[in-house]
């Protein structure tokens, strides 16, 4: 195994690590505050990437056309996230985890039909925004800049996201609200308008996370219901609800698909779901949060 | 859950429970009987279609002893039932041993995943019980869909065998059949005795701590009751019959694919057990029917029929939560009420 390999493999799994980063950090959100699984969060990953097809379809013309359509799918799956959270979400939050486990499935089957009406079943992929359609040379291996790109911005809506969760007002008030809602409530916050908040902004990750990988990957119905299990998996790692687990079990989990493929090709897989369980094992709450 | 008991309403001690013809018919043997007919009376569509509803009823009754008798949200209970599909599978195509042997084994094999696996779920509460047997599954999954050697991996296992069913063959009015004919027999058999098995485990005493744990495992734990080990024992019970199931469903389908095992098929079994109405014993069975049929006319008219089923869930949830028998039930005793019975 020579160095480079060994690098290219831990690109590969940073590229990976970064993408279930921005799609986990939203389901991760949803569930330390509203402490609701979200099935249908891979649902609104695939939207966001067919959404981001047909945007770039629309504005394609201009330069810009790319990055334009990533903010309107982005913004489109956050409005729908608002409409689901206002119509159904709000009348499940008391009741029994299964109906709110078997709602967000039916979500998933509901949306996964609508993309397969609207856009059909063939496979539809989009080319890389010219700027960073190129690659540059590290260590001997060519690392596409569409990788880098993404590699950085993992990083930088980690730091960002933490910066607002703990230093800011709208941070303080959903940190409230994980702790306790009800006392949140009773000293007058409007928790309704943050439980929305926090389910739009949750959507819009997934939406933009969608729009991001179409350049690496092609759409194809039936991502949605991938994803979220490696979604899941991220969030258990690194603790459901906390922001920097969730970074940091994006990382764990792409780098031991990453390496797990090059040493045991048949068992990567089977290692990332047993990783899972052993973690639920042995620490339920994830590496990094705290018990419920 | 919460809405209705799990029983039938409870007359007050002392006072005999008020008969009438509706409940003096002896429905379980109707159904039976009706079943048994299917070869018979209806094509060879019927007999797949009834094959299709009795192990799905079989599948979804074996996860509502989690989830309405004992209050557990499993949401990976398509890993006993894939269990039970890969061992028998495995052992009546790779090794030849007959149905007879591989069929208990396949029971056996998936009480001792269950054992291992649910010894370490009921552990957990909740949420995180849900998301633990959702990764067991996946584990099912991941080995079925790489181990080629022994699942035949993406492949899967293509023409596993029928039992040998000459034995049926002998006895006078069955010798005529297909062997599919007969093997539906055999599987409406097995599948009746299980039922009937996992009906009285419901109502006995074993069953009624069951439900006391569902409804307060707090005070459970304070008469005395040890709510983990009660838990496991519904858990591994509860697995090995759905173990039954996929050892059928393995052969019905003259096939195991790791298709069977991926999570989404869990929640597909609990819609139907939700759909049926998971208060009731026959809820589930009720709801296997019902989807089944209701994905055979949809299915004729179009090919959006995740779209119906996630309607259909919708619906269920906010407007039906005790599902069909539940209505049925409600309506029944309105009607009662209404005549003044």
């Amino acid at each position: 195994m020579s160095a480079s390999l060994l690098f290219s493999q831990l690109m590969g799994g940073l590229t990976t690590a970064m993408f279930l980063f921005l799609i986990a950090s939203g389901l991760s959100l949803v569930f330390g505050v509203m402490r609701v699984i979200n099935f249908a969060h891979g649902s609104f990953y695939m939207l966001g990437a067919y959404l981001a097809w047909q945007g770039v379809q629309w504005f394609h013309p201009t330069g810009v056309g790319f990055w334009a359509a990533a903010v309107f799918a982005a913004c489109a799956v956050g409005l729908l996230g608002a409409v689901v959270e206002r119509l159904f979400f709000r009348s499940l939050y008391g009741r029994e985890e299964l109906y709110q486990l078997l709602f967000t499935y039916a979500l998933v089957l509901i949306l996964g039909d609508a993309a397969k009406f609207l856009w059909g079943t063939g496979q539809l992929s989009v080319s890389t925004p010219p700027v960073l359609a190129g690659s540059v040379e590290i260590f001997g291996t060519a690392q596409p800049l569409y990788n880098l790109f993404i590699m950085a911005l993992g990083p930088a809506i980690a730091v960002g996201g933490w910066l607002v969760l703990n230093r800011s007002g709208i941070g303080r008030m959903v940190r409230a609200a994980q702790m306790d809602r009800e006392m949140l409530g009773a000293l007058g916050a409007n928790v309704g308008t943050i439980y929305t908040g926090m389910f739009v902004f949750s959507s819009f990750l997934a939406g933009l996370s969608g729009a991001l990988v179409t350049p690496i990957q092609s759409i194809v119905p039936g991502m949605d219901v991938l994803i979220i299990v490696q979604a899941f998996i991220v969030v258990v790692i690194g603790g459901m609800g906390s922001f920097w687990g969730t970074f940091w079990g994006s990382v764990i989990y792409g780098e031991v698909l990453s390496f797990g493929i090059l040493i045991f090709p048949s068992f990567s897989l089977f290692s990332v779901f047993a990783l899972m369980a052993v973690i639920l094992i042995v620490r339920p709450w994830g590496l990094f949060g705290r018990p419920l | 859950m919460t809405e209705t008991t799990a029983q039938a309403p409870a007359a007050p001690i002392g006072v005999p429970r008020r008969e009438n013809w509706v409940r003096r018919i002896p429905w379980t043997f109707v159904v039976f009987v009706i079943a048994c007919s299917v070869p018979w009376l209806g094509s060879r569509y019927n007999v797949f279609l009834a094959e299709q509803i009795a192990i799905d009823a079989l599948f979804a009754a074996s996860l509502n002893l989690l989830l309405g008798t004992t209050g557990l949200v499993s949401f990976g209970h398509v890993a006993y039932f894939g269990v039970g599909a890969y061992v028998c599978g495995i052992l009546m195509k790779t090794y030849a041993v007959p149905f007879w042997l591989a069929f208990p084994a396949a029971g056996l094999g998936t009480a001792l995943f269950a054992l291992v696996s649910g010894y370490f779920c009921v552990r957990l509460i909740k949420l995180y019980f849900a998301m633990l047997t959702l990764a067991f599954s996946q584990i099912v999954w991941a080995v079925a869909y790489k181990w080629n050697d022994v699942t035949g991996g993406d492949q899967g296992l293509p023409e596993i065998p029928f039992p040998n069913l000459d034995w049926m063959s002998s006895i006078p009015g069955l010798g005529d059949l297909r062997t599919s004919d007969q093997f539906y027999l055999l599987a409406v058999f097995l599948i009746a005795v299980s039922l009937a098995v996992l009906h009285r485990i419901v109502r006995s005493p074993f069953g009624r701590v069951l439900t006391t744990i569902r409804d307060n495992p707090e005070r459970a734990a304070f008469i005395g009751i040890n709510v983990r080990a009660y838990q496991l024992a519904a858990f591994v019970v509860a697995g090995t019959f759905a173990g039954f199931a996929g050892a059928l469903y393995g052969i019905f389908s003259r096939g195991v694919f790791a298709d069977y095992v991926f999570w989404s098929k869990s929640a597909e079994v609990m819609i139907m057990t939700l759909l049926g109405g998971m208060d009731y014993f026959w809820g589930p069975p009720v709801g296997a029917l019902a989807l089944v049929w209701l994905n055979q006319q949809i299915t004729d008219y179009t090919e959006y029929w995740p779209f119906v089923l996630g309607a259909i869930l919708l619906i269920l949830l906010f407007g039906f939560p005790g599902g069909i028998v539940g209505g049925i039930d409600a309506l029944w005793r309105r009607l009662r009420r209404g005549f003044g019975a």
